[in-house]
């Protein structure tokens, strides 16, 4: 009997370290911050997607930090001073990493500049 | 010129994305993350004994004044059992060990430490795993290396061997 319950128990406490937080609005936070954190032992998931103990464990820590009423911002970075700007998907942008934000804009500034150049040219002809 | 310049240009930069591209592919998909916190304080923390017989571990206990090591290991980890003959000879040569056990429970603790030797001063339990993130580290086992004021000098990733054994000394002995 108590075997019986071992075995309906136990995934049940690991369902429930794995519960929601109760307030919507701060689980939402603490759901969309671990989509952006890489995984550190199954690299290129993120922790909301992976099923490694590390991911629970840092899902946990998410959760745990956000119902305590810290920024996602705050989490992160706490995160950040132990494993570096890699841990998150979205590296701040700051020093080097400013090169990645502003690429995509002087692309397109370039592609305007050459279209409206040929555009203008075939009108002139 | 300029024209020709215009589409080649373009085409150079395309293929040179193809090949920093193809390259990419071709590096490993995992890579060692080593923690930022070497340099830096321990972070505070108070883990519970695992039995009466035996401390538990807090950062206090990394303030000692004399450099010490801590091995953050479970009992359920295999390259654990590896890295035991290792751990086992710092302690005789004069290295005070402090462990963590993560996500485990102290009878299977108790249970690999009469199994592989226990060579450990302090053992902190640790079962929400929490002390892996809190020191930097991606896995178990990892082994830190504090000096006398509780600053974090070296981390050794991956189960301690046999060459790594005389390093892990010499850094000891270089920060007494």
């Amino acid at each position: 009997m108590t075997r019986f319950f071992a075995i309906i128990l136990a995934p049940l406490l690991l369902a429930f370290q794995e519960m929601p937080l109760p307030d919507a609005a701060q689980e939402a936070e603490a759901q969309a911050l671990m989509k952006e954190l890489r995984c550190l032992v199954c690299q290129g998931q993120s922790i909301a997607d992976s099923d490694a103990e590390m991911a629970v464990d840092m899902r946990a820590l998410v959760r745990e930090r956000i119902a305590e009423g810290q920024e996602p911002q705050e989490v992160r970075n706490y995160l950040i001073r132990r494993y570096g700007d890699w841990v998150t998907f979205s590296p701040p942008a700051r020093g080097t990493h400013l090169i990645l934000w502003a690429a995509p804009a002087v692309f397109v500034l370039i592609g305007a500049v050459f279209a409206f150049r040929l555009f203008r040219g075939r009108k002139a002809a | 010129m300029i024209r020709r310049l215009a589409l080649i240009l373009p085409l150079a930069a395309f293929v040179i994305f193809v090949i920093i591209a193809i390259g990419g592919l071709g590096q490993p998909q995992t890579r060692q993350i080593e923690s930022r916190l070497v340099g830096e304080p321990v972070p505070d923390f108070v883990l519970e004994p695992m039995s009466d017989a035996r401390p538990g571990l807090s950062s206090a206990d990394l303030k000692s004044g004399e450099p010490v090591l801590v091995n953050l290991f479970g009992s359920w980890c295999l390259p654990c059992r590896i890295e035991a003959p290792q751990l086992d000879r710092l302690a005789e040569a004069g290295a005070t060990i402090h462990a963590v056990a993560i996500r485990d429970e102290p009878a299977a603790v108790a249970d690999f430490l009469s199994r592989y030797g226990d060579p450990f001063a302090h053992i902190g339990m640790d079962p929400r795993g929490r002390m892996q993130i809190e020191f930097g580290a991606t896995g178990v086992p990892e082994t830190y290396l504090i000096d006398g004021d509780g600053i974090i000098r070296g981390q050794w990733i991956g189960e301690v061997r046999e060459n790594d054994v005389a390093e892990i000394l010499a850094a000891m002995e270089a920060l007494r």
